[in-house]
């Protein structure tokens, strides 16, 4: 394990899985809290359509990804606040497109058979020196955001009709809050994939929120326990040489089911 | 001035009227209480004074102005606080979200808000549920809070929309002492279905269903509360036959 801390790949795998971690702790509890996991789904799957088109392009592809995110993240906030009753028709529908546009893209592109799997289940050990600015950097904005709003975010995460009353822009926060879901996404599917995205956003964040009084506090430990599942499961993946995503979210299903187990016993 | 005016108001989801030519006033340190059936209209006049429905025919003034414009003067207390519990938020945060924001720091919340908070909270006798997560309270205690949260900024009017719906005898009588207590200062608009209960306390019924039907309760006429809401049982008898 020590001489493989000398490689630069791992350490960038290391910075990275916490960076992604801290990012979608913060990120992942206010889903979960604002009942966004489908929505959270569908944003992932569309990503897959800004990939195909990067790769296409031959443009950075968290380029792609983002900019795909970002715009399904605008639609479902557009379709939340205008046609809520209808709601998972249209993110089915984004959900299927994204992926179809992605592969289609794929094909397109002269030359170039890329390693779907990668996408689908995660790269951390090819994360390179630019992602990891590119994850920094969202991690501090996150957490500006996080410092400035936080009641505005609290007030319309619990009690949006309240919130209207009191004089908050109630569709700004809200799409505040998908557009920095869209962007996290986007940067935990280099670490876990977009199939295995969903779990990494709540699994630590549902047992955070059981331990916590306070939204912040749920963040906070939610960041925390992302980061050790992700550190436990990158060592799984190194010493019994399986693939990395799949390592981290069995290692969180794991605590999860221990977590439980400890809370029905009244131990925790 | 009355504190609420409503002048030939009728409302209509669609093709459907909900409400038809209504007037009603309220004035200063009322305790006006709407009754009606389920449907008839109640919580959609509420969202009217509120602001959060739009008015299609007839004129809302609260305290003498459109009801988008004096929001801060008025309390709400919505129904159904029971749901999401597992929220993990604090007492205290949940009653700092009343206020309007007009003193806020840049981040966080200023030392007069927090002071302003605890304040509502002893006039509602919860300020040791504080640090509690709300999600822990009973369904009595939670409601007690939400008052606080309306009281936070220091409102003329307090309306509560089925603030006893799900809570226990003891604490609806409870939830409708403090409203008492709370009426020597502030006017009081509690929409209900819990007739029985209601008569004791406000001074004002009206009961609602697409249209309204005015009851004043003067002290004499209490004693006649009791016909009164046979009465009232009658019409909602008759519409649930209908």
């Amino acid at each position: 394990m020590i001489e493989a801390l000398s490689y630069d790949f791992v350490q960038n795998a290391l910075i990275a899985g916490v960076l992604v971690s801290i990012a979608s702790g913060i990120i992942g509890s206010l889903i979960v809290v604002n009942r966004m996991v489908f929505l959270a789904g569908g944003i992932a799957h569309t990503a897959y359509g800004g990939i195909g088109l990067a790769v296409f392009l031959g443009i950075p592809i968290f380029l792609g990804a983002s900019l795909f995110a970002v715009v399904a993240a605008l639609i479902i906030a557009f379709i939340t606040l205008h046609h809520r009753n209808r709601m998972d028709t249209f993110i089915g529908l984004m959900w299927a497109i994204g992926m179809a546009l992605g592969v289609v893209f794929i094909d397109l592109t002269p030359g170039y058979s890329v390693d779907l799997m990668s996408y689908l289940f995660g790269s951390i050990l090819a994360v390179s020196q630019e992602d990891i600015y590119y994850m920094g950097g969202l991690l501090v904005a996150i957490m500006i955001i996080m410092t400035f709003w936080y009641r505005d975010i609290l007030a319309v995460s619990y009690d949006s009709e309240y919130a209207t009353l009191r004089g908050i822009n109630v569709p700004f926060f809200y799409m505040l809050i998908l557009i920095l879901s869209a962007l996290t996404i986007v940067v935990a599917i280099k670490v876990v994939g977009l199939i295995l995205v969903i779990a990494l956003l709540t699994i630590p964040v549902y047992i955070a929120e059981r331990l916590s009084t306070t939204l912040a506090k749920m963040m906070i430990l939610s960041g925390i326990f992302s980061s050790f599942f992700t550190l436990c499961g990158l060592w799984f993946s190194y010493r019994f040489d399986i693939a990395s995503g799949a390592s981290i979210i069995l290692v969180s299903a794991g605590s999860l089911f221990i977590f439980l187990l400890l809370n029905r016993l009244r131990l925790v | 001035m009355s504190i609420i005016a409503i002048n030939n108001l009728s409302f209509a989801y669609g093709k459907q009227k909900i409400l038809e030519n209504i007037h009603l006033c309220v004035e200063e340190k009322d305790f006006l209480a709407i009754i009606g059936p389920n449907g008839g209209g109640k919580s959609t006049l509420l969202k009217l004074i509120l602001g959060i429905n739009p008015v299609q025919e007839g004129t809302i003034r609260t305290f003498g102005e459109k009801p988008t414009k004096n929001l801060s003067k008025i309390g709400y207390v919505p129904q159904n606080t029971n749901v999401n519990t597992d929220f993990p938020i604090k007492v205290i945060e949940v009653v700092l979200m009343g206020h309007i924001g007009t003193k806020r720091p840049l981040f966080g919340y200023a030392k007069e808000e927090i002071m302003c908070a605890m304040g509502a909270l002893a006039q509602v006798g919860m300020e040791q549920f504080a640090e509690h997560k709300i999600g822990n309270l009973s369904g009595g205690q939670r409601q007690r809070v939400m008052i606080a949260r309306a009281l936070c900024a220091h409102p003329q009017i307090l309306i509560l929309d089925e603030p006893t719906a799900s809570i226990d005898i003891d604490g609806q009588k409870q939830i409708y002492e403090l409203l008492q207590l709370l009426n020597k200062t502030i006017t009081i608009l509690v929409v209900s279905h819990d007739i029985s209960v209601i008569l004791n306390y406000a001074n004002k019924v009206v009961h609602i269903n697409k249209r309204l039907t005015e009851h004043t309760l003067t002290l004499q006429e209490k004693t006649k509360a009791h016909f009164c809401e046979v009465e009232l049982f009658n019409d909602i008898k008759r519409v649930g036959q209908l």
